[in-house]
């Protein structure tokens, strides 16, 4: 099946000189979540606005369900919806109008029932003859979810969607994401919040200073990259970890009752069984241990930190 | 062609109006009535007529046109400026429509608005004096011309413009004075020789004169003069805007 979105070699150098994006290759699937992970200035929101047709690209190609997204931009821009990072709304008018002028201006007939079922999911339906400028930032957000569902996209961008968007709103909005991916709505979304990515996404791309760092599936980018941490709770304090032990870099806890042992889940051997033995041959025992799995978190902040 | 989007630009500029009727409609005719207090009951007791016609009657189509061509710039200047401050032109850049759709509904709606404005302006007119339209059709040919034309040259500035007061900067400089000396409230042929052969290179002259010709015909200059002026202003216009979209300019990065 042909890639929903295909880019290629695209690079962007901005007027002021500022190349924002170096040769991005990326791939998105039809019908998955992709996160596009990066910090302040990595080039998400460029990446973006490119695909959607606000920033022209320097170089390289996009090609959207196989159409290049410059000579077919009628068929490409009628299929994306676009939720930006900025809060950007018309301030005086009402939410339904304001929504109903995106499902026109992208070129649909008016359907009020449409319009009417969006802004109940997106829970904005008591608001729907109230000024936008009346609304909270949370109601702004939805509204702009809203604005970019109103005419039936079969791919959605969303550029930070949970910014500013309160826990209990956040978890409904990631409802409405896997609502959308289930009925078969392509899907990317950027964010600076990792434990978005790792509850929402498919996949992943980590992108940092204008490059792609790497794509990979969520299950094997964690897998891959992935430390696991053994925490071993001592029977009796230690004040310093055995010079016997040393090769293991140990981590001794400040109460010095939890050794905290590093290992990698791609290593060949993770030399537990080998540390076990020797501790017990050092006479240090233990009443229970635990382990844990770095986030996607702690290998982003690595990633970024080697390309630093 | 994406006329839902047309259409949904065009009603969302004409909800503007209606929103800002105060300005969009109630001062434009509440200047033109100071100007006629002023100008027509004033000066007109000086003058008190110009080529057979009352000075009153004489400068109704020269104050329609003022209002015209302001009101064209800065409904349409603002209309596309607004979007490009507030960032909501993000959507427009990354819809489905075309150049020429997207002028359709902005220049449309500005145009819409002038004409009916310069209806109401010659309404109130009636009021004040006698009315007399010899040529009701290249009237509203010259109405409906140059709302469109000024309308377009408004749309460019609104692009080009990167604060408000750069919005106000060109009708203020250059189209108030061109027009208050483009024979609204005066024949050219008033003037010495040598201010009428300046005004010659006045394009608002042309406009003026083949509108005030449409009602009495009088005219300062040859009627298919200003015929031509208004196709010429017209086209350079259009092709201004194919040019910024093309290149994309000042919309896109
Ligand atoms: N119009 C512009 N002109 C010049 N430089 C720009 C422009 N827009 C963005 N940049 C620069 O390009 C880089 C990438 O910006 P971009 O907005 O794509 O980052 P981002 O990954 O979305 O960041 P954030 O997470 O903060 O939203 C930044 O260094 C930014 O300063
Ligand atoms: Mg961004």
């Amino acid at each position: 099946m042909t890639p929903i979105i295909a880019v290629s070699n695209l690079s962007k150098t901005y007027a002021s000189g500022f190349q924002a994006l170096k040769r991005i290759n990326l791939e998105i699937r039809r019908g998955e979540i992709f996160a596009l992970l990066g910090p302040n200035g990595a080039g998400k929101t460029t990446l973006i606005s490119i695909v959607c047709g606000i920033v022209n690209p320097s170089e390289g190609e996009v090609l959207v369900d196989g159409r290049d997204i410059a000579a077919h931009y009628r068929a490409v821009r009628s299929m994306i919806g676009l939720v930006p990072q900025e809060l950007t709304t018309d301030a005086f008018e009402s939410v339904w109008a304001t929504t109903s002028f995106s499902r026109g201006l992208f070129g649909r007939p008016p359907n009020p029932a449409h319009i009417q079922k969006v802004l109940r999911d997106l829970s904005l339906w008591e608001k729907k003859d109230n000024r936008v400028m009346t609304l909270s930032g949370g109601m702004k957000r939805r509204l702009l979810i809203a604005k970019a569902l109103s005419h039936e996209p079969q791919i959605l961008f969303l550029d930070e969607p949970t910014a500013g968007v309160d826990v209990e709103l956040r978890k409904d909005m990631w409802n409405i994401v896997r609502a959308l991916r289930d009925s078969g709505v392509t899907i990317i979304l950027t964010t600076h919040y990792i434990e978005e990515a790792e509850e929402m996404a498919d996949r992943v791309g980590v992108i940092a200073k204008g490059e792609l760092l790497l794509v990979e599936g969520k299950e094997a980018l964690m897998r891959k990259l992935g430390r696991k941490q053994l925490t071993l709770q001592l029977r009796e304090r230690l004040a310093e970890v055995p010079a016997s032990l040393a090769k293991y870099k140990l981590e001794l806890g400040a109460e010095g009752n939890t050794l905290v042992y590093t290992y990698d889940t791609q290593a060949e051997r993770t030399g537990i069984t080998a540390l076990l033995d020797e501790m017990g041959g050092a006479g240090i025992g233990f009443v229970d241990l635990h382990t844990d799995q770095s986030s996607l978190e702690d290998i982003f902040v690595d990633l970024v930190r080697k390309t630093r | 062609m994406n006329l839902h989007a047309v259409r949904a630009i065009y009603h969302f500029e004409m909800a503007r109006a209606w929103r800002t009727l105060m300005q969009s409609i109630v001062s434009p005719v509440l200047s033109t009535s100071l100007y006629f207090i002023v100008f027509g009951a004033a000066i007109g007791t000086r003058i008190t007529e110009i080529e057979g016609v009352s000075y009153g009657a004489f400068i109704v189509p020269g104050l329609v046109m003022l209002s015209l061509l302001t009101q064209s710039i800065s409904n349409a200047s603002f209309g596309i400026y607004f979007p490009r401050f507030t960032g909501t032109i993000y959507e427009l850049l990354s819809a489905p429509v075309s150049p020429l759709e997207i002028v359709l509904g902005y220049v449309g709606a500005a145009a819409t608005k002038s004409v009916i404005l310069g209806l109401i302006i010659l309404a109130t007119a009636g009021l004040f004096v006698p009315l007399r339209i010899e040529h009701p059709v290249w009237m509203i040919v010259f109405l409906v011309l140059t709302a469109f034309a000024f309308s377009l040259f408004g749309f460019i500035i609104g692009i080009w413009a990167d604060g408000f007061e750069k919005l106000q900067v060109i009708p203020l400089l250059l189209i108030t004075p061109l027009t208050f000396l483009g024979g609204t409230f005066y024949s050219v042929n008033m003037l010495p020789p040598f201010w009428q052969a300046v005004s010659m290179f006045n394009p608002v002259v042309y406009l003026v004169s083949g509108f005030r010709w449409s009602f009495y015909e009088l005219a300062d200059v040859n009627v298919g003069l200003s015929v031509a002026a208004t196709f010429g202003f017209l086209g350079l216009c259009l092709a201004a805007v194919w040019w910024i979209f093309r290149t994309g300019y000042r919309l896109k990065t």
